[in-house]
């Protein structure tokens, strides 16, 4: 179907919803890349003004992708809750995004909405939203989850140590942790990014996370970031496996290019739980997204890379997460150019996120031929505390030296707690008390702690 | 324990133990970040001099379809396009191998590596040799076109690899048998982080090519299937 609007004498036309979307993007060099881009600044206002007057129930009817031709459309249909949708079938994209900042949507309101939601009515809505909408919006809800300890919280931040290593090297991955630790990071997950494919290296790097983690008695959860299908061999193994992790997609030829399919997610989750060892809770899902990444497997199916960023998260919320992560400025310029795209992809995957009722944290990172630096991302940072972000990525000194790229740092989660207000999670929290590492303030203490150093680095 | 005994430090190059103001970085652990970050930066963003290589060797200049750096870093494909005007200034001369020499994301690395590298090679390579080629605004997949117009049956590209944070000039080599518009970088080889002192020195990295390149002539192929049975490090991008 068509779509069109007049501007003064100009006809804006749009060959079918996927091109309105597309054109109706903020700027950004991935979409222009794929060619699908907005060819005039006029024609993407024009494009949002179709939207705004677009009903909802339109994405029920015209699919961006064609329900035969690609799971992840046929899950997001098949699973779509029409009694949640009933509260919003009346409003077009335009109202949606005006109730949604009303004080009548409060979060508990827009939570219960959310399995009436698709992934391209969020995407849409966030096209017609200023970065301040983005954060007013996602501020107001709360999607927690728990494993040993509980993430998302009013009022906490939560952060993932990775504490990765060029050849994982595990005294120099245990050094890294520690020091974590002392900087009051670890409470989302202790995860490693293994910098070889080795099963047997990865149980390794697990047992290795799980002794660190019994010896100190921490209320948290371990991850090493390989694919399922090694952690499926590595719970076969016995391996001590909290959380399955796995990268996804927004389109089926994309989890191709990944090596999964919703079935074998399914069967990986599946396998987690059946291992019961959460103690408060029983989300054992860790999912990494990012917008460019069905351009860069050949899959993006003419769709821009925000709404199959969203179509990604409705994937992951058919699993139950206990974290998903838009490792938002990794890919590069050619996606995401610089500071201000890369800071717009980063509000709208954590607001899209949170409106599909994902527990959402960020990676707010750029790579050295990015046009960014230290400075955006303290800005991403702090408007992503403000958003309410549940989680974000603690790297030593923001500098990973295994996969060759700049996040936040230990410290940086530190500055946000503190000038925001925010705690760690609460499990965690008393433990760093009771450790020594931090005072009833949550600031670092400068007394001993109670921690003594592994063997493994004790030399 | 509440701050992170010293010698651990010495157990990663990961950035740990930093000293603090507060809850933030101090000085000079702030200043040292930016200094990394600012050379890693000024080599993205170096310019490609190509006076050294015409000192020491016979070169022709092409330019990719990028036209500047700007353009370069968001067309990937525009840096793997090589126009027919910058086509027509190669020409096969009946020589069997090329090596190019492409900016990419380093001209640092290139300024530092390229010509050592190359005199290295020349001892190792045999047969005979076209032109050097010195490509500007290159992605590896330049040298797929430039191979197909120079009519010779191996590419050796040399090029700048993305900078690290601590490493702003590391110079990788990508070895594609016939080389022509199309291949996969799943059929090339490549011999990354030649960067001495702390990576690879010239000498190593032009035994490790040479090898290549012989295993590909006499095997007719590159890529995956010659990985396996080789001990060189592979990193393909």
């Amino acid at each position: 179907m068509a779509y069109y609007h007049d501007l003064g004498g100009t006809r804006h036309s749009f060959a079918d919803l996927r091109g309105v979307m597309a054109a109706a993007s903020p700027h950004r060099s991935g979409d222009v890349l794929a060619g699908v881009a907005a060819a005039s600044a006029e024609q993407r206002v024009a494009a949002r003004l179709v939207l705004a007057d677009l009903p909802l129930a339109s994405f029920l009817a015209d699919l961006v992708i064609p329900y035969e031709a690609d799971e992840v459309t046929r899950l997001i249909i098949d699973s779509h809750d029409e009694n949640a949708f009933a509260a919003i079938a009346h409003l077009t994209v335009g109202g949606l995004r005006d109730w949604l900042l009303s004080n009548a949507a409060d979060g508990g309101v827009i939570s219960a909405l959310a399995p009436g939601l698709t992934p391209e009515m969020v995407a849409a809505v966030t096209k017609i939203m200023r970065n301040q909408d983005l954060i007013a919006v996602a501020r107001k809800i709360r999607v927690i989850t728990r494993f040993r300890g509980t993430i998302g919280l009013p009022g906490r931040l939560s952060v993932r140590l990775q504490p990765n290593h060029p050849t994982d090297d595990p005294a120099g991955i245990a050094a890294a942790i520690l020091d974590g630790l002392l900087l009051g990071s670890g409470d989302a997950v202790i995860g490693i990014n293994p910098a070889g494919d080795s099963v047997a290296a990865a149980h390794t790097l697990l047992r290795l996370l799980d002794d660190l983690r019994q010896a100190y008695a921490i209320p948290t959860q371990s991850c090493v970031l390989t694919h399922v299908t090694n952690t499926l061999k590595l719970i076969e193994a016995g391996a001590p496996v909290d959380l399955c992790f796995q990268s996804i997609g927004g389109t089926e030829g994309t989890n191709s290019g990944f090596g999964i399919d919703l079935a074998l997610l399914t069967e990986a989750q599946a396998a987690t739980l059946a291992l019961g060892r959460g103690t408060i809770g029983h989300d054992v899902m860790y999912f990494e997204t990012g917008q460019g990444s069905a351009l860069s497997a050949g899959a993006h199916h003419g769709v821009d890379q925000q709404t199959l960023e969203a179509r990604a998260y409705g994937v992951a919320r058919a699993f139950r997460p206990l974290l998903v992560n838009s490792v938002v400025g990794f890919i590069g310029p050619e996606y995401l150019y610089d500071g201000k795209q890369i800071l717009r992809a980063a509000l709208e995957d954590h607001c899209c996120g949170k409106l599909l009722g994902l527990p959402m944290g960020l990676d707010i990172c750029y790579t050295n031929h990015a046009e960014a630096d230290q400075n955006d991302m303290d800005g991403i940072l702090t408007l992503a505390g403000v958003a309410g972000v549940n989680f974000i990525m603690g790297v030593p000194g923001a500098d990973d030296i295994m996969l060759g790229y700049q996040s936040t740092s230990f410290h940086d989660a530190l500055y946000l707690r503190d000038v925001l207000g925010l705690r760690p999670a609460p499990e965690f929290e008393a433990w760093l008390l009771a450790s020594g590492i931090t005072d009833m303030a949550g600031r670092l203490t400068t007394s001993p702690t109670s921690l003594a150093l592994p063997a493994l680095l004790d030399g | 324990m509440a701050e992170l005994p010293a010698r651990l430090a010495a157990l990663t190059q990961a950035r740990i133990g930093l000293p603090r103001a507060g809850h933030a970085l101090n000085t000079a652990a702030t200043l040292a970040f930016d200094l990394a970050h600012a050379r890693a930066r000024d080599a993205v963003h170096a310019v490609f001099d190509t006076a050294p290589l015409h000192a020491e060797f016979d070169v022709i200049d092409v330019h990719s379809a990028a036209p500047d750096r700007a353009t370069y870093l968001q067309r990937p494909d525009l840096g793997r396009t090589l126009p027919e005007a910058q086509a027509a200034r190669l020409t096969p001369t009946g020589a069997g191998t090329a090596i190019i020499v492409g900016d990419g994301l380093s001209a640092t690395a290139v300024a530092l590596h390229a010509v050592p590298l190359i005199q290295a090679l020349l001892s190792r390579l045999g047969g005979t040799l076209a032109p050097v080629v010195a490509a500007h605004q290159a992605r590896v997949a330049l040298g797929d076109a430039i191979g197909a117009a120079l009519g010779v049956d191996i590419v050796v590209m040399l090029i700048g690899e993305r900078p690290g944070l601590s490493a702003p000039d590391s110079l990788g080599a990508y070895i594609t048998w016939q080389p022509r518009p199309g291949r996969r970088d799943s059929e090339r080889n490549c011999v990354s982080n030649i960067r001495p002192p702390h990576g690879l020195d010239h000498e190593t990295a032009a035994t490790r090519i040479a090898w290549l390149v012989h295993q590909a002539r006499a095997r007719r192929l590159t890529g995956v299937a010659l990985k396996d049975e080789s001990s060189v490090t592979i990193r393909l991008r």
